[in-house]
């Protein structure tokens, strides 16, 4: 998949086609990455060049949604990096809690949903999962109904219960699935308080306030132009104070409205918003 | 070292912009060496993708700093890659290179087993550097690194491999060796002298 090199000039025919056609703007995404996912396309789906995806783009819709499952990133893990979740329950969560004894979490680009889960599962253990609501979005309505369904491949949970139990979880992780023919299924009761819905970081504005965004490992996927763009939408959803975690190799500093955030934690970056 | 007086068996110049080290089991003492004896004003930045713990974020660039002479560093999404900087790529995630010469990160899928996959931050570094590129792949049990052998030297950039006989496993540059020509196959103590006269090029 790492055989074919695409040049930008290709990429930019894919990126507008895409635009003109079906209203996603790719023109931003960082191009590394996004010429991988292409290369990758062009491999699963045997084309022998990108004037074959363009054509297939152009005149079949359906091939658009298999395309955008594909090129979107969707690797993530329940509790990755398990001092991030620590550090929530211990210090953000509570914080939060001093003023106010309901709030309200974004998971933004929340792709199979582990994280999602992952938070339900402390805000359990903390006994307030019902005083949150957490509304859960991606750009891709295919991996949404994933993180709906929460039927997670077994073998997957290995590397999930491991970090839990770092998390330093009160139970195992089995106590919130049960399996069924090589899956692991959640239980739904964990997800009774989200909302679990369909929305474009690029695209898409603000639609709600929030006191806690998780953004984690998926600006990476943007040049800094459109991580400016998607800061201002996350700026504009937070309350004053309110909370916004990255990914822990991800920073804002570059970032035009980083002098709106200070950094709470470094390692585990996550910041606050401290200006309107 | 008067390394400067004799004439050097490489053709180097102060044109390159970068240096990328690949390695995996068996290329830890390697790097620890080579980062031992790097002049402190060495210039060219390094950028090393060294397959690791996922699951294990702190402590890896820790151990490489003990010895280090310069400090090690696990750069972070759209940093600037700077002259006399060395950069470990980090746990869990892919590192590569974009146009304007910032790293960029991903947590695609493994590649040959990995992440970070040296082949990405080999090709990405390739691709944007082109020429002015020096990959060089160490001691590992996979085939990793190989294709991005490959780029840098269709990109004209410059391609060193450990000896395979030193090596702990053998597998990586030998799987590069078969995949494309290679300018030096040297042993540990051939890339420090390598590094240091390629150095005597930046002062």
């Amino acid at each position: 998949m790492l055989q074919q090199e695409i040049e930008i000039s290709e990429l930019r025919l894919i990126t507008d086609l895409i635009k003109q056609k079906y209203d996603y703007d790719f023109g931003n995404y960082a191009m590394s990455s996004f010429k991988r996912r292409v290369a990758r396309v062009l491999e699963l789906y045997k084309m022998e060049g990108v004037p074959t995806l363009l054509r297939r783009l152009d005149i079949d819709a359906k091939f658009f949604k298999e395309f955008l499952a594909e090129i979107t990133v969707n690797v993530t893990e329940m509790f990755r990096d398990p001092t991030f979740w620590v550090e929530l329950k211990t210090h953000i969560i509570p914080h939060i809690r001093q003023n106010n004894e309901n709030f309200s979490i974004w998971h933004a680009g929340c792709s199979s949903g582990e994280e999602v889960y992952s938070m339900a599962i402390v805000l359990e253990e903390m006994g307030i999962l019902d005083n949150v609501k957490i509304v859960a979005t991606d750009i891709d309505h295919v991996i949404l109904d994933k993180a709906r369904e929460a039927r997670y491949h077994i073998k997957n949970m290995e590397v999930n219960k491991k970090n839990y139990t770092t998390f330093g979880g009160l139970y195992n992780l089995e106590n919130y699935y049960k399996e069924e023919s090589g899956k692991a299924v959640m239980d739904q009761n964990l997800v009774r308080n989200v909302e679990f819905r369909e929305q474009n970081l690029v695209t898409g504005s603000a639609f709600s306030k929030f006191d806690l965004i998780l953004c984690r490992n998926v600006m990476i996927y943007f040049n800094q132009t459109l991580q400016n763009q998607v800061l201002r939408l996350f700026h504009e959803s937070l309350h004053k104070y309110a909370y916004l975690a990255i990914g822990s190799k991800e920073s804002l500093i570059w970032c035009e409205l980083a002098n709106k955030f200070i950094v709470v934690n470094n390692e585990e970056k996550i910041y606050k918003k401290i200006r309107d | 070292m008067n390394i400067s007086l004799t004439k050097s068996k490489y053709n180097l110049n102060n044109q390159y912009k970068a240096i990328v080290i690949g390695g995996s089991a068996g290329s830890f003492q390697v790097i620890s060496k080579i980062l031992q004896n790097l002049p402190e004003d060495f210039q060219v930045p390094i950028i090393m993708c060294l397959h690791r713990l996922k699951d294990v974020r702190n402590g890896f660039v820790e151990a490489l700093n003990i010895k280090s002479a310069k400090l090690i560093e696990e750069p972070e999404d759209k940093e600037q890659i700077r002259k006399g900087k060395i950069y470990l790529a980090p746990a869990n995630y892919h590192l590569g290179v974009e146009l304007g010469n910032t790293f960029t990160i991903s947590t695609e899928g493994m590649f040959n087993n990995s992440r970070p996959a040296i082949d990405i931050t080999f090709m990405t570094a390739a691709y944007v550097f082109r020429n002015k590129l020096i990959g060089i792949l160490l001691s590992g049990a996979n085939k990793d690194g190989a294709l991005g052998m490959k780029r840098i030297a269709e990109k004209g950039g410059l391609t060193i491999i450990q000896e395979p006989s030193e090596c702990l496993i053998d597998t990586m540059p030998t799987s590069a060796l078969k995949e494309t020509a290679i300018d030096y196959t040297l042993t540990t103590d051939e890339i420090l002298d390598f590094l240091n006269q390629l150095h005597y090029h930046y002062v």
